[in-house]
């Protein structure tokens, strides 16, 4: 250990064996997955609406892959089926998430496919919810004296509307639900879909 | 497909236990020329057996004897003396930024109505915000503060190009402040530890060159033959940090499942093997600096250092256990998680012998209490991460408030206890001044300790609870929220003392930086030796 060229390049080996191995394999793997049959590319809005998803930073708190039954009772509280790697084919960058504050939103399209209650929820989730600790995005509707042709009138239960104005949806807020209601993927799985298997009974792919 | 895989997985383990193998037989036989004898490179002749603090409690710190002023190091740490300052007071300012939003986030989850209004202002990117000031300000800029202050010191030459590390934290604070403007606003790149816009980062690679090329060519040019242990921390953190930045980063060439695999290799090498070498490679020179006796075992610490290059970069796909990626990749990091506690023990007899057999300086001195602390949360964080990655118990764990006090028992309670040591120790060596309020250091001790341990042991209650309710069908998913609640507080509040600790801090340091600017002390740094400051009470 009294040479720096040499440490240097051991320690680049081992950590490009590393990447070989978490990056360059699996990439591979995955990357030669088609989509999943039933599977579609996201519209002008739902992707419109996956960006603001994303910049509102909402992966801190909804994960967007269900665990299977061998696991966790996922799919017994409506967020689905275990996914695989190829449900993902269309989504750049990913929003796997690593937290569950909130919910599974992988099926949240399928579970909750109502545009008015999501529009309501975002507004302010306590209106819905008593219990729910998620941000509300006031910023993205508009308060005015009166809707104009064509605004899409958010409904508030008594107590949370604004008096005597009305709650009008910006269009964020309307690309944002079309984003979550196209979350649904509950067409099944291929059966060699790419997932990770390690608690299933035998071994075997669900 | 599956044969292939079952194969690569072997193959890769194999290789582990052969490299383990041969380094055992290096060691053995002296292949690799360490002897205990080169564990006293951090020393100046003379300088072994007595404690060296600064701010150390004692009658007269002259009673201890003639103390040693080394000329030739004196005129080492004048050269590196500007680029440490500017590196650490950057660092302190991102640690008071940062804290600020961390405590914004924690409140926001408990009271979610509390400045709404405002999109800059919501959870999800406050929360952010949070993270990458911690991150990449705080921990990082302190981190190679010190590192730039170290690495000198045990090469026994002055740092080369001195003015670039000045140039590089400029730019570097340019760029994560426009980081983090970027996220306040909405542009983002929208996955964990990697928010920051890649056009962004191009500065921040710029700025990464500006700390690199005067370590490396001061490492080249060193005056000493041997490298010691924290050097070969600080050159495999150099070599490493910049290829994982470039590879993760590298706009539209990854998308879907492999851009999540990409993103925990990355996320997770950026603790193994940026701010661990940062954390460990600081440890290993104050311990031993500070207490004025060599580690424990020098031979081990080289096993230390190579296992975890070899481990601690395969651990990343832990992070999707259960998750959309293949069988093999989860269980080949879950394999070399467990592997870990072969280089975290090693580091952990090295460390924590050494300060055991020394308690009497432990007690004594601040910076070696946060700093030997802070090893002691290495272990701890680490043996806890190892088991977390078993899939039984990550099954509980993950996607809960847990692995959130995880990751703050890592780069809080080890990596940023010692950074605070570290800067207690070195501020008054680089100033020739003394801090001015030493009960200030010991209430900023007291009060992230306390906040921690408020902070941790909430948070990992809380979690495992919060994970049993969601795997338990039975109860509805409202369940899991309204339980956290008071967990959620009592975070809340750990995480305020913290932070009050951190404005003590930097205060703190303001005042030391601030007084040298005074015409009347102007002579102070080069008139006193930086040993010798008036006795504190700890």
């Amino acid at each position: 250990m009294n040479r720096v060229i040499p440490l240097g390049v051991l320690a680049l080996a081992i950590l490009a064996f590393a990447t070989l191995l978490l990056v360059i394999l699996p990439g591979i793997q995955i990357r030669t997955e088609p989509p999943t049959p039933g599977l579609e590319a996201y519209t002008a809005a739902e992707s419109r609406g996956r960006d603001i998803y994303v910049s509102q930073g909402c992966v801190s708190c909804h994960s967007q892959q269900p665990r299977s039954l061998d696991q966790a009772p996922d799919a017994e509280r409506g967020w689905g089926r275990a996914s695989v790697a190829s449900d993902y084919f269309y989504d750049q960058p990913h929003q796997l998430g690593t937290m569950r504050t909130g919910p599974d939103l992988q099926n949240v399209g399928a579970r909750l496919p109502s545009r008015d209650w999501h529009l309501t929820h975002l507004y302010q989730p306590r209106a819905v919810f008593d219990w729910s600790i998620m941000p509300a995005y006031p910023y993205l509707f508009e308060i005015k004296d009166k809707a104009a042709r064509g605004d899409v009138v958010v409904a508030m239960p008594g107590g949370y509307a604004p008096a005597g104005k009305v709650v009008v949806a910006r269009s964020q807020a309307l690309d944002l639900v079309a984003y979550l209601k196209s979350l649904d993927r509950t067409f099944p799985a291929p059966r060699a879909g790419v997932r990770d298997d390690g608690y299933s009974e035998r071994g075997e792919p669900r | 497909m599956s044969v292939t895989i079952g194969l690569l997985l072997a193959l890769s383990f194999l290789v582990s236990l052969l490299a383990l193998a041969f380094l055992i037989w290096a060691v053995t036989n002296r292949q690799m020329e360490l002897h205990q004898g080169q564990a006293y490179t951090v020393f100046v002749p003379g300088e072994a057996g007595q404690a060296d603090d600064a701010t150390m409690a004692g009658d007269d710190p002259q009673a201890l004897g003639p103390h040693h002023y080394d000329t030739a190091r004196a005129g080492i740490d004048a050269v590196s003396r500007r680029p440490v300052l500017v590196l650490l007071a950057s660092g302190i300012f991102w640690l008071v930024l940062g804290s600020v939003f961390g405590v914004m986030a924690s409140l926001k989850l408990h009271w979610p109505d509390w400045l709404s209004a405002y999109g800059p202002l919501t959870f999800g990117r406050v929360r952010t915000l949070h993270l990458n000031m911690v991150a990449y300000g705080w921990l990082s800029l302190t981190g190679i503060g010190v590192a730039i202050w170290i690495a000198p010191r045990i090469f026994h030459t002055a740092l080369r190009h001195p003015r670039l590390p000045i140039l590089g934290a400029a730019l570097w604070n340019i760029a994560l402040a426009a980081g983090a403007a970027a996220i306040a606003s909405g542009w983002t790149d929208g996955e964990e530890w990697l928010e920051i816009p890649w056009q962004i980062d191009i500065l921040l690679a710029a700025a990464g060159a500006c700390f690199v090329l005067p370590l490396l060519r001061t490492a080249l040019n060193r005056n000493v033959g041997h490298i010691y242990v924290t050097g070969w921390y600080y050159l495999g953190a150099l070599c490493w940090f910049p290829i994982l930045f470039f590879i993760a980063n590298l706009p539209g060439l990854h998308s879907g499942v492999q851009e999540a695999t990409v993103n925990w290799w990355f996320a997770h090498n950026v603790l193994g093997l940026w701010l661990t070498p940062l954390g460990v490679g600081a440890a290993y020179y104050f311990i031993p600096k500070i207490i004025g006796k060599p580690i424990y075992s020098y031979s081990l610490s080289l096993l230390g250092f190579w296992a975890l290059a070899l481990f601690y970069s395969q651990v990343g796909i832990h992070h999707l256990i259960g998750g959309p990626v293949p069988t093999w990749v989860v269980t080949l990091s879950i394999v070399h998680s467990v592997m870990m506690f072969v280089p975290v023990i090693a580091v952990a007899v090295n460390q924590h012998v050494t300060v055991a057999r020394n308690l009497w300086v432990f007690k004594a001195s601040i910076p070696l209490r946060f700093i030997s602390l802070g090893a002691l949360m290495y272990t701890a964080a680490s043996f806890q991460g190892s088991i977390e990655a078993l899939r039984s118990v990550n099954t509980v764990t993950h996607f809960t408030q847990y692995t959130v006090g995880h990751a703050h028992l890592g780069a809080y309670g080890f990596v940023s206890f010692v950074l605070f040591g570290a800067v207690y120790h070195t501020l008054p060596r680089l100033t020739g001044r003394a801090w001015p309020w030493p009960r200030l250091i010991a209430a900023h001790f007291w009060l992230v300790v306390a906040g921690f341990a408020v902070y941790f042991a909430s948070l990992t209650v809380g979690g495992v609870l919060q994970g049993l309710a969601m795997l338990d069908v039975t109860r509805p998913f409202a369940d899991s929220v309204t339980l956290l609640k008071p967990y959620l507080e009592a975070r809340s509040v750990g995480g305020i003392l913290m932070t009050v600790g951190h404005l003590i801090f930097a205060i703190h340091f303001m005042a030391v930086i601030v007084r040298g600017r005074a015409p009347s002390s102007a002579s102070d740094a080069t008139d006193s030796p930086p040993d010798t400051v008036p006795a504190t009470a700890a």
